[in-house]
Order: C-alpha cells, then structure tokens, then sequence
C-alpha cells in the first residue's frame, strides 16, 4: 500500500476543529465586541497579550485552525467543481498554513 | 464500431456545479464546510494582529477598526454553526460505553456543549478582570 500524508493532515484538521469550536466564538466576541464598545480596554488588553500564556493563545488560534482550513478548503474546492489541478491545491491550502503558523511563532516568540 | 468504442469509454458521472443546492441537507453540508473560510480569516486577522504585537498604537487602531469588526461580526454566526456542528458530531466519534451499556449520545454531546459554555465563560472572565 502507498504511504500516505492524510493522517498527519486529517489529525491538525481535527485538532484544529476543537480548537476552533471552543476558542474562536469567545475570541471574536472579545475583540469584535468587547475591546470596540469599551467593556474591555483596549490598552489592558493590549498589556494582557504581553503575557506568554496570551502569547501561546494566540498562537494556538492562528496556527491550528489554519490546518482545518487547509485540509477542509481543499475539497471543499473539488467539491465545487474545481477539479484538477493535481497536487497544487493541496500544496497550497497545507503550505499556507505552514507558512502562517511559522510567522505566527516569529511574530508572537520575538515581537 | 462506434458501439464499442462507446463500450470501452470509461464512465464519468456527470457533478454539476450546483449539486448541493438540489437538496436542503446538501446545502446545509456545502454551509458546514465553507464555515472553513470564515475560521481560516479569523485566523487571519488574528496573524495580522500578532505581526504588530510590539507597536501598541497600531494593535489598538486594529482593535478599534469598525471594518475589521464588521468582518468579525459577519464570521460569528458561521464559526457558531461550526461549534454546533462539530460538536453534534461528538457522539459519532466518541462511543463510550460502561459495562455492557452503551452511554447515552445525547449525555455526550451534552457534556461537550457544557464544556463549551464553560471554557467561554472563564476566558470571559479571565479577560474582563484583567481588562
């Protein structure tokens, strides 16, 4: 049988769906709510995200629901009719995820 | 001849572009995958916001852009069906079972949504005592 890569994708995909389902509604409601009607500061918001366990927060919400993206826009493309291609979407979906997560890491470990 | 050639052909069901708005729950698939999009942008906004995470001044003006937080708003209701939707799911993929019982699905996804409201409420809390 060909080794496949689905597991290692299909696993970030779901790890990214919980991390997705629990964390991004809260976090929206923060920072779409919350900071631009005043019932949180902006700055002390701003001083909370100096925090490494704010830092590590962040960087969970941006990295692993990429992947769930990844994974689930890639056939939700071919789904739509967008076939062929060959490897190119998945290449894409997956490596811009990658790219973001090691951004993600550069900007919250040294900014 | 033109017959067997036929024959030979292989066979591609045709997929036209609009199958999945034929029937509502094909549709409701095509909503619950492309909440992907609107997870993946929140992410998005969240890289943007980590790149600027030295410069106070410009992390408050994108805290405070009215457009970013329209764009949030509009997210919402989707990431929420995607909550709804994944944790519907969580009985499908954990069947637990205690002794020769099986445990109740509805008792699981239960527990799950409970865990959500949970962990929102004390990231909520966290954030508001500091805030």
């Amino acid at each position: 049988m060909a080794r496949s890569n689905e597991p290692i994708w299909w696993s970030l995909f779901s790890a990214g769906g919980v991390v997705a389902a629990f964390f991004v509604p809260v976090t929206i409601v923060i920072t779409a709510i919350a900071v631009p009607v005043g019932w949180i500061s902006d700055e002390k918001l701003y001083f909370l995200l100096q925090q490494p366990l704010a830092r590590l927060y962040l960087f969970v919400l941006i990295s692993l629901p990429l992947f769930h993206w990844a994974h689930r826009f890639r056939y939700v493309v071919a789904d739509l009719g967008l076939r062929g291609g060959g490897r190119l979407p998945a290449i894409v979906c997956y490596g811009s995820a990658i790219l973001g997560t090691v951004l993600a890491g550069c900007f919250l470990a040294f900014g | 001849m033109s017959d067997q050639e036929t024959k030979t052909k292989e066979y591609r069901r045709p997929m036209p572009a609009d199958w999945w708005l034929k029937k509502r729950t094909y549709s409701l698939f095509m909503v619950r995958e492309l909440t992907c999009v609107f997870v993946g942008g929140y992410s998005l906004i969240l890289l943007i916001l980590a790149s600027r995470i030295g410069d106070q001044e410009s992390v408050t003006a994108m805290l405070n852009s009215k457009t970013l937080s329209v764009l949030q708003l509009i997210a919402l209701p989707m990431v929420i069906y995607h909550t709804v939707t994944w944790l519907n799911l969580t009985p499908k993929v954990l069947v637990l079972w205690r002794g020769e019982e099986r445990v109740n699905p509805l008792l699981i996804a239960a527990v799950h949504y409970v865990a959500w409201i949970g962990v929102s409420i004390v990231i909520l809390c966290v954030v508001f005592a500091y805030g």
